[in-house]
């Protein structure tokens, strides 16, 4: 049996390298999939705590991921939007260029 | 002396394998300088992703992620960087500037989490799923008794967000 502590080391580990992605990379793309790599490494937590917890048939886990899959869902919808609607207005996806809103 | 190194399960095997591939997939995704190699690695993590939740007895979550994630997000990422492509030649590095504080935080952040893990002493063993039960029936019997509002939200928030992302990307 793999020990848990196992699937948190990964799921830590995903989630460092979605918040690097995050926070270091210049296309607008990038970043969203960053985004994508820390939810997936939050939902490997969720269920791995549900598995090694004492009610398994709770559920608990596998419900709380799912609802993370479907808002990840949304959110991709609504971000991938937003970026082809600035792609359109300013022809730049490059999140240094993006300043309208800073003083 | 020698050093007495435990002898690993398969499914310890199958697990280090398939954590080695997601975490590698995962770390190429943010260092790739191409952005469609890096979508291309995104799909190789999560699958992986889907790989661990069908180790952790949750079929499926697997195949929910596999659908939604590879199926439908993946593709929406690679048609967002064909409609956007162009913009990003002759740049050399596909970091912005303050990549060294983002590498350095992040590393911060991940040394912490590895310092509170070894602090708890995590269970080693999973409890075993009852043979006579299905789980996936039990998860859809949830989804409409206890948790049935946040379900009817989630519904209503992905309705809300499509119609709003149609809206945005719409050509005025």
């Amino acid at each position: 049996m793999v020990p848990l502590s196992w699937y948190l080391i990964l799921a830590a580990f995903l989630f460092t390298c979605g918040l690097f992605g995050a926070l270091a990379r210049r296309n607008a793309i990038a970043v969203l999939m960053g985004i994508e790599l820390m939810l997936n490494a939050a939902n490997i937590n969720l269920v791995a705590f549900w598995r090694y917890s004492g009610a398994v048939t709770d559920l608990a886990g596998q419900v709380f991921a799912l609802f993370i899959i479907a808002v990840a869902a949304a959110e991709a919808a609504v971000g991938l939007a937003l970026i082809i609607a600035v792609y359109r207005k300013r022809k730049t996806v490059n999140v240094e260029e993006l300043d309208l809103l800073a003083g | 002396m020698p050093i007495e190194i435990p002898i690993p399960t398969v499914t310890q095997v199958i697990f280090l394998v398939m954590a080695l591939f997601t975490a590698a997939c995962g770390l190429m995704v943010v260092i790739s300088r191409n952005l469609f190699h890096s979508a291309l690695f995104l799909v190789g993590a999560l699958f992986g992703v889907a790989a661990i939740f069908v180790l952790l007895e949750a079929e499926f979550l697997a195949v929910g992620q596999v659908l939604v994630y590879i199926g439908a997000i993946a593709t929406l990422i690679v048609f967002a960087i064909m409609l956007t492509r162009g913009m990003m030649r002759g740049r050399t590095s596909p970091m912005n500037h303050v990549s060294g504080r983002g590498a350095l935080g992040a590393l911060v952040f991940f040394v912490a989490l590895l310092a509170f893990l070894k602090k708890v002493p995590w269970p080693e063993q999973a409890q075993a799923i009852p043979v006579d039960e299905s789980l996936i029936a039990g998860l859809g019997d949830k989804f409409v008794t206890t948790y049935v509002v946040a379900f009817e939200a989630v519904g209503l928030l992905l309705m809300v967000a499509l119609i709003g992302a149609v809206m945005l990307a719409r050509d005025r």
